[in-house]
């Protein structure tokens, strides 16, 4: 049981509102995504943001080793692979937050017995790297096409020493920062599919870093939208 | 996950095309196709494209003890990944065959070559040299990954820069790249792989397969060379036997391969040291292609964030606060007690006191029967009957019924071990 009672909390909060409140440095680095560019994998994307890059490939729905086969869905594996030496916990742990995020989003009763594939490949990491990992996991699940009752987008906020909300931190600032919040949230309702946080914060820090995550989400989705758009252009 | 099969269609098709001088995607028999070499944002990182075989090499350093039988040398460490991004075949952390095959072979062309000046990577020697370590990602598995490997590793390891240090008697300093310019590894030339496979057991031969013609070769002979024509390694597979006119001519077109593909390097790298000197954005990002449909790139945009801590303080104010205690205990049957937060304690002393008095009762009964069952009937005592009579005793009852009740199911369990014997 949590031991946060809301009245402790808002007049926590109140104590230090100046800090909390003081000022947002709210912006997205430049974004960038590339689909496709893989020839081997049924769906890949590279995504960009700022200098972090990740690239994400998607196999499947395809045979599934009889020791993994789940008899009414799709058996779902992530796989991250670092860029120096072999994965660590640090990779396993983002693995399990990619998947959870990804088993809430796919329909994956539509194919039962079945195997899917997402190997994550890392190719820098500035800051951010699991709300990269993420937004390059959606853009390849859909560029395989995949049915999914939703897409969704990650968002890092830092909470810096003096309080600040940093969005889409820089390796450099997330060193500096107090509190480093990953959301994972849905594009239908904005809601949070999944959460990793470290460092401390208070109940309303936590409540604002949602509210900054959904709102940053829509331009994410913005983006998602608009590169669609392009892709399919010519076709449609 | 499985490969899927070639046909033997396809198989046919292809070794016709190739008795023909044709290759399925228009080349011609020495051709190599496209190379593109793109470099991280960091120092020793480098994609190299291949066609459409990706691969990405990342070159790190650590400082560690030395090889005893070579106290001043700095260590090469190469280690290829075959991700299961490049292929479905490959299973991660596993050593294939292939893997297997490939670190040998990148070994040999880096390492035995001799191309990197190991001597001056030693610190203190005998205890700190530096290590150079080379990962090299496959991304996208198109045919000849040994090149692409080959290529991707060697470049990476010109980009690279190791941080500065000063060694003052016993102490070791190492700069960051800021406080001092990091230093380049010394390299004595470039070994290049190149790779020929053959058809027909040996009447065709073809530079740079891809990964279809890789599937229907005979056999593959991978020539290292360095600009200055000097073999590095040579390495024959797939069991062919070639003759010496054959592997002459290879090593010829080999030659002409190496310098093309060396000067194609060092332009890369001239490029890439002018972009990085006049201070622009370099590195992955950069490369990005911005006229194709599939890409879409979004410049550094702000997030409206004015109504964020109201909506915060809101989502707070609207809360309940969680209640401080359970309001009605759940009690799973009666009888049953449960020593939790905010319950009362119900059991009672007294009843306690009764409870363990009929235990003994009861117990005591079970015993004088059992002892007269063991007596009459021998020993054939079974653990299933005992263990029916020990839930008797724990039945959940109320005190008063308790001692009747189970006076009478002792009773009927005793009858029906009479029934059963």
């Amino acid at each position: 049981m949590t031991s946060f009672t809301c009245d402790e909390s808002v007049s926590l909060c109140e104590g230090n509102m100046m800090e909390v409140c003081g000022s947002t440095d709210s912006c997205l680095r430049e974004f960038g995504c590339e689909q496709s560019l893989l020839s081997r994998p049924d769906g890949s994307a590279s995504f960009v943001q700022g200098d972090t890059s990740v690239l994400a490939g998607v196999y499947g729905p395809a045979e599934v080793k009889v020791s993994k086969e789940i008899y009414d869905r799709a058996t779902l594996e992530v796989l991250v692979q670092p860029k120096v030496g072999l994965p660590t916990v640090k990779e396993r742990s983002q693995e399990q937050c990619v998947r959870e995020t990804c088993e809430a989003s796919l329909l994956l009763t539509l194919h039962p017995r079945s195997s899917l594939t997402l190997v994550l490949q890392v190719l820098h990491d500035d800051g951010s790297l699991l709300s990269c990992s993420l937004n390059a996991a959606c853009m390849a699940l859909m560029d395989a096409g995949l049915p999914m009752s939703c897409l969704f987008c990650g968002v890092t906020c830092a909470i810096d020493a003096d309080g600040r909300i940093i969005t889409d931190p820089t390796a450099a600032q997330e060193k500096e920062s107090r509190a480093l919040l990953t959301f994972a949230v849905d594009s239908t309702e904005r809601k949070v599919l999944m959460s990793s946080t470290r460092g401390s914060f208070s109940v309303h820090e936590l409540q604002q870093c949602i509210a900054v995550s959904q709102k940053a989400s829509e331009k994410i989705f913005q983006f998602y939208r608009d590169s669609v758009r392009r892709r399919y252009s010519k076709t449609l | 996950m499985k490969d899927t099969l070639l046909s033997n269609c396809e198989r046919d098709f292809l070794l016709k095309a190739i008795e023909e001088k044709k290759r399925l995607d228009g080349r011609q028999t020495y051709d190599y196709r496209k190379i593109k070499i793109t470099f991280g944002t960091d120092y020793g990182c480098c994609y190299v494209d291949l066609g459409k075989t990706r691969v990405m090499a990342q070159v790190s350093c650590e400082l560690v003890a030395p090889k005893e039988n070579r106290p001043n040398e700095g260590i090469m460490f190469f280690n290829i990944e075959l991700s299961p991004l490049a292929s479905p075949i490959f299973e991660q952390g596993r050593q294939s065959e292939l893997s297997v095959k490939l670190n040998r072979q990148l070994e040999r062309c880096l390492r035995n070559s001799k191309c990197i000046d190991t001597e001056s990577l030693c610190v203190v020697s005998g205890e700190k040299v530096w290590q150079i370590r080379v990962d090299v990602h496959m991304l996208n598995h198109d045919g000849n990954l040994m090149d692409a490997a080959s290529i991707a590793a060697i470049t990476a390891l010109c980009h690279f820069r190791r941080p500065d240090i000063a060694v003052q008697g016993e102490e070791v300093t190492v700069y960051s790249p800021e406080e001092r310019d990091p230093i380049a590894l010394s390299i004595y030339h470039m070994p290049i792989s190149v790779s020929f496979s053959f058809f027909q057991q040996g009447t065709y031969l073809l530079v740079d397969p891809c990964e279809r013609e890789e599937r229907v070769m005979d056999g593959l002979l991978m020539i290292a060379m360095n600009k200055h024509r000097e073999i590095c390694s040579v390495q024959s597979s797939g069991g062919i036997m070639l003759l010496k006119e054959q592997v002459l001519r290879c090593s010829k077109i080999a030659s002409v391969k190496v310098s093309e593909i060396t000067e194609l390097i060092s332009k890369a790298l001239e490029n890439d040291k002018k972009a990085r000197k006049a201070g622009g954005r370099c590195g992955f990002a950069e490369s990005l292609p911005q006229e194709r449909i599939t890409a879409l790139k979004m410049d550094e945009m702000p997030v409206e964030v004015t109504d964020v801590t109201e909506q915060a303080y809101d989502i707070i104010q609207k809360t309940k606060e969680p209640p401080q205690t359970v309001p009605s205990p759940l009690v799973p049957a009666p009888g049953v007690g449960q020593v939790d937060q905010g319950q009362q304690n119900t059991w009672g002393l007294e009843e306690e006191e009764e409870e363990r008095e009929d235990g003994v009762e009861e117990e005591a009964v079970m015993e004088v029967e059992q002892q007269k069952e063991e007596e009459s009937k021998g020993n054939i005592v079974e653990i299933s009957d005992s263990e029916e009579e020990e839930v008797i005793i724990l039945h959940p009852e109320t005190p008063d019924t308790l001692h009747k009740s189970s006076c009478h199911q002792q009773g009927s369990a005793t009858s029906k071990k009479k029934h059963k014997k």
